[in-house]
């Protein structure tokens, strides 16, 4: 937890000489409490308080970046339990196994899988994050052979070098460091060697214990050989230890502010049952971790798991919204449609999608209704009959067209006649009511 | 710095509720978080009903109808297969036909429907009606007089019409579906409401209102943790109520579960995305709260049957 208002008063100066801009050293240290200034305001506090405040405001989830360029992965900064209190931020990675013990063409299969992962939705490009490079053999020359066909490969994905043997990590560092990858596998037995190689190559270093409190233990003794970048694991398995742990660690880091705990958390998600892991890993995604660990890139499961991860770490106060305009879908003649909807982005994403797969050129106009749906924004008073007329005329949109006419969606039908009389000279349409419907009707539109 | 462990102990529960009478199923009753097993008593595990319909359904996907295809035009075949076949622990009868917009069936067939139902199952049964607001009275008076005896789940009573259901469900002995729209204060509201008429509000299930995996899950989620906390850290007797879930309906509805791979290559084969998006759509909203579930596809079923273990189990300590 951070620092109350009356912790961090009594490390001002308590003189009350305004230079910060508010009246008394415990206003400011309020305003400070609540995130809302900036400790610099204050030219007299002593370094020794600017390092505990420093301290306690830092994230209680370290932030750490893991890859290089531009499929780099942001891990950490939660601040939070529940996502209604604050938007979660830095959504869970997915990586997916190779082991050293696969034979060469299964580990090609499973590279292709992820190298073609990549889908837009809602207009995001959401995939498969990262590879998870297993030394199942524990034979340093194995695994240098896996982390050589990797980043072969895939030269561009974060990588995850998963050993307990630090000839074998050592092989793999040198090949890949540079990649900024995650070296899995410290735990009690191996902690100052794999310690030395994660700061010799600058690199995260994975650190494995059964149960929060030997990992806090072993997070500490890692931290003494000089390493500050870590991802832990605390030993949970199945689903119940996996939530247990996760809460735990999360629970320690936003309510204690306890370091040693706050590390971002990878989850081991694998299953024989590719649907089970499915479930598996939406635990992960729900429940704090931000790497789960998958053992295949199946299009279908992907799908399933980027849809849920990109929801639940959406804006809880605000919907992903897209910009009020006049989009063109294809290149629109004076002839071709005129067709509104709401600026919520996913009713946008369904609707000019489904106008692209009707291959009629058209316009899409796109009203801010707070980023919600047709149906909500209509209750709400956001799409109604005058608010769109006021829209369209102000647009100017009709000098572009060779027939007034607009499109509304189905599901408001109701408000076509106040339209009608808002929009003098207007013929007002009504589309089908779900969007899939678009393409039939765009088709034989005017025909 | 030593570890402590932060493990938090709540005042309030979740009402325990258990219906049916020949075979009963039984779910609520935790002081504890979603399977925060570890904190807290989770007596009851999470039940998952299997949905049927009134008359042939011809909006559900593929992937979904040909498991019944050989039964979904009656529905008493249908609820045979379900508890006999699939081992549904509990089933739940949508009469949708009874919609203006579908058959309109009248609230007498519906009642057959439920009677013809009842007679061939020994697990506990969900009516439901079509959620049309002015039809759901009269076909839930009907339909709940003809399980009286049955000690059944009817619903759902949503504000516009919760006098008619309400009164339904009380003077036939039955628990009640409360549906609220993914609002905290306005399920609490219903819930209120709801027992001020005089039924018990240990015999209320809240649906906070489910939305699919990738249209709004994240609605449902938050609303559902935001009443659970309110149950157990303010023991507020008017969010006590378990959940439900209506999963299914709304996974197999979206494009995601139903698009062929032959028009989408890169979401690859439907016949799984669909039971993925039901599965996760289900297993999202138990980790949120949801007590039960409402499902179609069985291997969605059997894989979230198989979650519920893993989570329930004592993890080895
Ligand atoms: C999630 C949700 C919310 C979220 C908001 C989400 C958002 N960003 O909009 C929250 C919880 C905030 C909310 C609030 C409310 N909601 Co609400 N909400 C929903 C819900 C579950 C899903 C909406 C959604 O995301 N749909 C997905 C998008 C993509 O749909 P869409 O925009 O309509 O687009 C589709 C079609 O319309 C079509 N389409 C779109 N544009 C066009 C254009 C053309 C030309 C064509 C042809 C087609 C087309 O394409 C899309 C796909 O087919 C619906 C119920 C449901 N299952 O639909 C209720 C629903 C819309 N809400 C409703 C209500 C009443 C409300 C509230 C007033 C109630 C309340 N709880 O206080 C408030 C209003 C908000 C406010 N601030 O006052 C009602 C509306 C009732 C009605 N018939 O008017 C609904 C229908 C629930 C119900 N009764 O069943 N809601
Ligand atoms: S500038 Fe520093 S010492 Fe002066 S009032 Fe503000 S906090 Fe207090």
């Amino acid at each position: 937890m951070a620092l109350s208002g009356i912790e961090i008063f009594k490390l001002l100066p308590k003189t009350n000489c305004k230079k910060c801009g508010h009246p008394t050293c415990l206003a400011f240290a309020m305003k400070l409490a609540q995130r809302q200034a900036s400790i610099d305001l204050c030219p007299d506090v002593s370094e020794d308080s600017k390092r505990v405040l420093g301290d306690a405001a830092a994230p209680p989830v370290r932030p750490t970046v893991f890859g290089a360029g531009d499929n780099a992965v942001k891990m950490g900064e939660e601040t939070v339990l529940f996502r209604h209190e604050k938007k979660f931020v830095n959504p869970c990675a997915l990586a997916v196994e190779v082991k050293d013990t696969m034979q060469d063409d299964e580990i090609s299969r499973i590279l292709d899988d992820v190298l073609a992962s990549g889908i837009d939705r809602v207009g995001q490009r959401l995939k498969i994050d990262a590879i998870f490079a297993g030394n199942a053999s524990n034979d340093p020359a194995s695994f240098e052979g896996l982390v050589k066909a990797v980043v072969a490969k895939a030269p561009d994905l974060p990588l995850v070098l998963s050993t307990s043997n630090p000839a074998a990590a050592e092989a793999a560092l040198k090949i890949a460091a540079d990649k900024k990858p995650i070296l899995y596998g410290a735990d009690d037995s191996n902690a100052e060697a794999m310690a030395k190689l994660a700061k010799t190559y600058k690199v995260i270093l994975g650190v494995a214990a059964k149960g929060p409190e030997a990992l806090s233990v072993l997070t500490e003794k890692i931290k003494g050989f000089g390493v500050e970048d870590m991802v832990i694991d605390h030993g949970g398995r199945t689903a119940a230890e996996i939530l247990e742990g996760n809460v735990l660690l999360r629970r320690s880091a936003i309510k204690k502010n306890f370091k040693p705990l706050g590390y971002p958390v990878i989850t081991f998600a694998q299953r024989d049952d590719s649907m089970l892991e499915t479930l598996i890993a939406s635990l992960g995604i729900a429940k704090y971790s931000s790497i789960v660990v998958l053992s295949s890139a199946e299009r279908w499961k992907n799908i399933a798991l980027f849809a849920l991860r990109q929801n639940l770490y959406t804006d809880p106060q605000v919907p992903m919204q897209v910009e009020q305009k006049i989009y063109s879908v294809g290149e629109p003649a004076p002839e071709s449609p005129l067709i509104i909807t709401t600026n919520f982005s996913l009713t946008f994403f369904i609707v000019s999608g489904e106008i692209e797969n009707s291959r009629v050129a058209s316009r899409l106009a796109i009203m801010d209704c707070e980023g919600m749906s047709v149906l909500t924004a209509w209750a709400a008073g956001k799409f109604t009959a005058p608010k769109i007329a006021q829209f369209i005329l102000e647009s100017g949109i009709a000098d572009q067209m060779k027939n007034k006419e607009l499109i509304i969606p189905g599901y408001v039908a109701i408000i076509s006649g106040a339209l009608e009389e808002k929009l003098p000279g207007w013929k007002i349409t009504i589309g089908p009511r779900e969007a899939n419907a678009l393409p039939a009707f765009l088709k034989n539109w005017n025909k | 710095m030593a570890y402590v462990a932060q493990k938090e102990n709540f005042p309030g529960k979740v009402f325990e509720v258990t219906f049916g009478t020949d075979t009963k199923a039984v779910f609520g009753g935790q002081n504890a978080l979603p399977f925060y097993a570890f904190e807290g008593s989770i007596p009851n595990r999470p039940l998952i009903a299997y949905e049927i319909q009134d008359i042939t359904p011809d909006d559900w996907p593929e992937a979904v109808s040909s498991v019944y295809k050989d039964v979904s035009h009656d529905p008493v075949a249908w609820a045979r297969f379900s508890q006999d076949e699939l081992k549904a622990k509990a089933i739940a009868l949508r009469l949708i036909g009874t919609h203006p917009d579908r058959e309109d069936r009248t609230p007498a067939e519906a009642a057959k429907a439920v009677r013809d139902v009842l007679a061939v199952i020994k697990v506990p049964l969900i009516i439901l009606g079509s959620n049309s607001i002015e039809k759901d009275g009269p076909v839930l008076i009907a339909a709940a007089e003809a399980a009286s005896g049955r000690n059944c789940i009817i619903g759902k009573a949503q504000e516009a019409n919760y006098k008619t259901i309400a009164a339904a469900a009380m003077a036939n002995n039955h628990k009640l579906i409360a549906m609220s729209e993914l609002d905290v204060n306005l399920a609490k509201q219903l819930n209120i409401l709801i027992s001020q008429m005089g039924l018990d509000k240990e015999r209320i299930i809240t649906d906070p209102m489910c939305s699919a995996l990738g249209y709004g899950i994240e609605y449902t989620y938050s609303v559902s943790e935001r009443i659970r906390l309110a149950a157990l850290a303010q023991s507020d007797p008017a969010m006590q109520q378990p959940m439900l879930g209506d999963a299914g309906m709304h996974a197999w509805k979206v494009k995601e579960s139903s698009a062929p791979e032959s028009d989408i290559p890169a979401w690859g084969p439907e016949k799984e995305r669909g039971i993925a998006w039901e599965a996760v759509t289900a297993g999202a909203v138990l980790l949120a709260g949801a007590d039960i579930l409402i499902m179609r596809h069985p291997e969605a079923v059997s894989s979230v049957e198989k979650f519920i273990d893993e989570l329930m189990q004592d993890g080895g300590r």
